[in-house]
């Protein structure tokens, strides 16, 4: 049965990552996203699970990755300053294909920047947000259900992928409180994925030993399947080489099995995307997070004045829903592009689609755009 | 009979990468025949290591290992043992990465007096990138981050220890095997979070640049800067500035954090009421 609550986005992130498994939380204190783990310290003893506040951000993942190695499924939550901190320890997940979800409550920055304002300036930070080569997965909540599906989600692809998945709030979405309608808890503990296992003898077990575009398999520790985890290039049961076909080839499989994958089959079954009323749209309006709902109301209030407004929302932000911004680069003669940031995310839409004859509004004061400021913008197109 | 190391050993990663005449193989060793001791599962024994010479002791032991990141050896220990508290984990790291750049987390490992067997490799030197000061380089000496001679005061690394919390706290030298090998046992059967500050040689990016062109010159200065605890304790406070006491420093019975932490899941499962301070002896 379908679950009403009164929540909000930050709570209901930790109560999805309750409800998918996680029986982790490493982390630090951080607005505007502390809500995140105050609501796990709650919830995980209650089943044994471990919730630790560390001595600072590097800790708070280090000690969830810790977590993720020994078998569990784990988390960390933090904003744009936590994730900076965050970076190596993020390299080390990717390169040793460690699962852990990362919710980042996005806030203004650089630095310091606007802690208690809105922004989506981690938008880059989260498609590469350390040093090296690999391929990132992020998704974006833009409404109190999404925070707990998507959250749901995040923990299924990091497992599935074996690799740190981003989960994007933004200040707006994580502090928004109100009603909202969640699946069906049997229903979602049917979807949960967790991460592959190797049953043979341990000593053929070689848990990097695998193909070109798939994730390494990691048993848990302390189960007779030794193997040795690093950060730095390994070879099939995780041993440090320097050997530079087995380096090349660690890159196009970390690379390969998000980028590869999601280019020919997708990562996952879910939507990437929301589409609102573009079917018949003249123009088309791109938004994510906090304010695609504004931008919702905008193509109501356009659609008023007699213009055909729809609107586009990406889900997951990396990998870019490809084929399908492709698509509406295609069909779309009139295109609005809206963040707040300076254009993070209109550069990735510009290389999907081959063009850059957009109409923008983009915003980095923390605060949000109004639905008529974007009417506005968009009948200046008309 | 001699002793068979191999069982406990990653066979085919020998030869180590460590230089000819270097400590970190007689620990390693020293560590093997404590396990053995121990009598412990290899199965539930984690290795940690950090960056640094003393990083690659992980992977020579046959075991469950992690190689982790620079200075963060603890923090994801820490992760490792609440998920699995029965499970044994040995931490690994050098001055640096412990003293240095981990600095904030052997703090706080000490603090929480989670069950760690943390092992800080002391060869006061940046050993790997070849001799930049560390927090335990002596005053004078020369390195090359230091061209005109190092400045930086240093560090005694159990007094932090001792003063973070840790219940035990011991400092030893590799100059004898058989006595680190007592005190490893004595600190890996205690509960709480075990610190052993172990000093070691680097001749190579220590020693040839401060007239210590042998291991076993530098190994003679080792000796020279330690002295048992109870000799320690009858030298003038002069002479005591320049001596590091060795021994068990401090071994004391303290909660340990995953003990503390079940009454964090009894309180949750309404099994106990919610902990306050009557909970603790120690109440600021």
């Amino acid at each position: 049965m379908a679950r009403e609550v009164i929540s909000t986005g930050n709570e209901l992130a930790a109560h999805a990552a309750f409800d998918a498994g996680c029986m982790f939380f490493g982390g630090y204190p951080i607005t505007p996203s502390s809500e995140v783990m105050h609501e796990m310290s709650d919830l995980l003893p209650t089943v044994g699970g471990k919730f630790i506040q560390m001595e600072d951000e590097i800790a708070g993942i280090s000690v969830a990755l810790g977590a993720s190695m020994a078998g569990t499924k784990s988390m960390t939550a933090t904003s744009g300053p936590g994730i900076s901190l965050k970076a190596e320890q993020i390299g080390l997940a990717f390169i040793a294909e460690v699962p852990l979800v990362i919710i980042n409550v996005m806030r203004g920055g650089p630095s310091t920047g606007l802690p208690t304002r809105v922004s989506q300036a981690d938008i880059g930070q989260a498609q590469y947000p350390t040093h090296g080569d690999y391929a990132s997965i992020t998704l974006c909540a833009g409404s109190l259900e999404e925070c707990y599906t998507q959250t749901v989600r995040a923990f299924n692809l990091a497992e599935k992928y074996m690799t740190p998945v981003f989960m994007l709030l933004d200040e707006t979405v994580g502090h928004m409180h109100g009603k909202a309608v969640l699946p069906d808890l049997e229903e979602i503990k049917a979807s949960i994925v967790s991460r592959k296992r190797f049953d043979g003898k341990p000593e053929d077990y070689r848990p990097y030993d695998v193909p070109m575009n798939t994730p390494a398999v990691l048993n848990p520790m302390f189960e007779g399947y030794r193997f040795h985890f690093t950060g730095l290039h390994h070879g099939p049961t995780g041993f440090p080489t320097e050997d530079a076909a087995q380096c090349q080839f660690n890159i196009e499989r970390l690379v390969g099995k998000i980028d590869a994958v999601s280019a020919d089959v997708g990562l996952d079954d879910e939507a990437d995307y929301e589409e609102f009323m573009l079917d018949d749209a003249e123009v088309c309006l791109i938004a994510y997070g906090s304010i695609s709902r504004g931008a919702k109301e905008a193509v109501m209030k356009l659609r008023a004045d007699g213009i055909k407004a729809g609107l586009f929302r990406p889900i997951m932000i990396w990998p870019s829903p490809a084929k399908k911004l492709k698509e509406i680069g295609q069909k779309f003669d009139k295109i609005f592009v809206t963040e707040l940031n300076m254009g993070q995310y209109l550069k990735e839409i510009e290389r999907v689609m081959g063009r850059s004859d957009f109409t923008t509004l983009h915003k980095a004061n923390g605060r949000p755009i109004a639905p008529l400021e974007m009417v506005a913008k968009v009948k200046e197109m008309f | 009979m001699a002793f068979n190391y191999d069982q406990y050993l990653r066979v085919d990663k020998m030869p180590t990468l460590w230089c000819w005449g270097c400590g970190d193989g007689v620990i390693l060793k020293s560590v093997i025949r404590a396990i053995d001791k121990m009598g412990w599962d290899m199965d539930k024994v984690c290795v940690v290591s950090g960056i640094g010479c003393s990083g690659r002791f992980s992977s020579y032991i046959n075991c469950n290992t992690v190689h982790t990141t620079h200075g963060r050896t603890i923090a994801y220990a820490t992760g490792i043992k609440l998920t699995r508290p029965d499970a044994h984990v040995i931490v690994v790291a050098g001055d640096g990465d412990g003293l240095a750049i981990g600095g904030n987390h052997t703090i706080h490992g000490c603090r929480r007096n989670i069950d760690l067997n943390f092992i800080l490799i002391n060869n006061f030197i940046y050993g790997l990138t070849n001799s930049q000061i560390s927090p335990t380089t002596p005053q004078g000496m020369w390195c090359v981050s230091a061209q005109n001679g190092n400045i930086d005061p240093t560090f005694d690394a159990c007094k932090l220890a001792i003063g973070a919390g840790a219940s035990f706290v011991a400092r030893e030298t590799m100059l004898d095997p058989k006595k680190l090998e007592k005190v490893l046992v004595k600190g890996f059967s205690h509960k709480g979070f075990s610190f052993f500050d172990i000093m070691s040689n680097c001749h190579i990016n220590l020693g040839r640049k401060n007239k210590m062109l042998s291991a076993m010159e530098n190994l003679e200065w080792i000796d020279s800067i330690t002295t048992p605890l109870k000799k320690w304790e009858a030298l003038q406070a002069e002479e005591q500035m320049n001596k590091f006491p060795t021994g068990v420093l401090r071994e004391v019975e303290q909660a340990e954090y995953c003990e503390m932490y079940d009454m964090v899941i009894a309180a949750a499962q309404g099994k106990r009421g919610k902990i306050t301070q009557d909970d603790f002896a120690k109440k600021i």
